[in-house]
């Protein structure tokens, strides 16, 4: 096999700089923190593993991670394809691509904790839409009350936030196919399923490994909105893995557990990341192998 | 200058055994570059991969043995938990066989 020329990893070492100053310094920190049981900045001993031991055998933490896992699955499953299906129905070209386009994003200039309050108080039944709409039709919501109330209200949020990042990564997917395969298709009678399971679903592959890594990676560190919305309840229902952390960072100061558990946050990304990526590029090569052979 | 880093020893030589493998990689590179294979691993990976996916299998060794080593002890009915050190032998021998044969 030919060797892979690697020179071009030397460009890298500007940004590696900057990453060590944002990044690599900072995780040295917290990997201190994580040997360590700090009384105060002079006065600290070496745990050596224990607050792992303690993390790794926190019910209270798995709770959280399955919660966590389940949130950013349900994240995925609604929003890539309601994305593409919004994708797909905006107009290609014209004034109402453009006034489109702009209504599509506004979600997206919305702080997060503004999206939390505003969905707050859109689910109140007393003040707010959402929740008196219900209300009116007999729906005894809360979200507030409700554990199931409160995880759809989380969710629905998170897509009224972010399905339109989905969109418009799909939509300059389309519209960078060009027109010719599109009059291939037209020329061979395909429908128009077909056309999009044979053309546009293999195109917008690029961006949809975007997609879906960005979601993923997003929902996965998930904290300002539901803090704002449920305040990680009713219960712990709500509580995902990042306002778990929190609650022992900065609520109880348990810095030694909350450095083990940001480490061990930070492992589970880096692995999921990892297959993510992989479970695509495969996706891609099997398309082109396939393609190939035809 | 780096007190607010709060180091302790074992902490320093980790991250100093991360940097050299870091430099020995790249020096290695240089001399004879990678060539991508497929070994037992489901992917073809190149030196880096692999021994990314080694460091990464490492950890999570580590993390589940430090996470079932209380279990262990009352399994095997030992006094106290097992040592760290088997978890880390095992780590390391696990990331020399996907370096080698991933």
């Amino acid at each position: 096999m030919k060797p892979i020329n690697q020179k071009a990893w030397w460009l890298v070492l500007p940004v590696f700089i900057c990453v060590a100053f944002s990044a690599v310094l900072p995780l040295m920190t917290v990997v201190n923190y994580s040997v360590q049981d700090i009384i105060s900045p002079d006065r600290r001993v070496f745990v050596g593993t224990e607050w792992f031991a303690a993390v790794m055998r926190d019910e209270e933490l798995h709770s959280a991670l399955w919660r966590q896992l389940s949130f950013s699955l349900a994240v995925l499953a609604v929003e890539i394809p309601l994305g593409i299906a919004l994708a797909l129905s905006m107009p290609a070209r014209g004034w109402q691509a453009s006034l489109v386009l702009v209504l599509v994003a506004l979600s997206l200039l919305i702080p997060w904790n503004v999206v939390g309050t505003i969905w707050q108080i859109y689910g109140r039944a007393d003040i707010g839409l959402l929740g008196a709409a219900l209300a009116w039709l007999g729906v005894d919501y809360s979200y507030t009350g409700d554990a199931t109330h409160a995880w759809i209200t989380v969710l629905a949020m998170d897509v009224w936030h972010w399905t339109p990042l989905v969109a418009l990564l799909c939509y300059a997917g389309l519209r960078s196919i060009p027109d010719a395969y599109y009059q291939a298709a037209r020329i061979d009678g395909a429908r128009r399923f077909a056309v999009f399971r044979y053309i546009q679903l293999p195109k917008l592959r690029g961006v949809l490994m975007i997609a879906v890594l960005l979601r993923f990676m997003d929902s996965f560190m998930i904290y300002t909105e539901p803090f704002v919305l449920t305040g990680g309840g009713p219960g712990n229902a709500t509580t995902f893995l990042s306002q778990y952390l929190t609650q022992k960072a900065v609520g109880q100061f348990d810095l030694g557990p909350a450095a083990a558990f940001s480490l061990i946050y930070f492992l589970i990304i880096l692995l999921l990341c990892f297959i993510l990526y992989n479970w695509m590029q495969r996706v891609g090569t099997a398309d082109r192998e396939g393609a190939g052979h035809e | 200058m780096f007190a607010w880093m709060v180091w302790t020893t074992p902490v320093a030589v980790f991250f100093c055994c991360i940097a050299l493998m870091l430099v020995g990689m790249t020096v290695w590179e240089i001399k004879s570059p990678t060539v991508l294979r497929k070994g037992f691993l489901p992917i073809a990976t190149t030196r880096g991969d692999r021994l990314f996916i080694g460091l990464l299998t490492a950890a999570y060794i580590n993390l589940g043995f430090v996470g079932l080593a209380g279990k262990l002890a009352e399994w095997l009915s030992l006094e106290q938990e097992p040592s760290i050190w088997i978890s880390f032998a095992v780590s390391m021998a696990v990331l020399a066989l996907i370096l080698r044969r991933g």
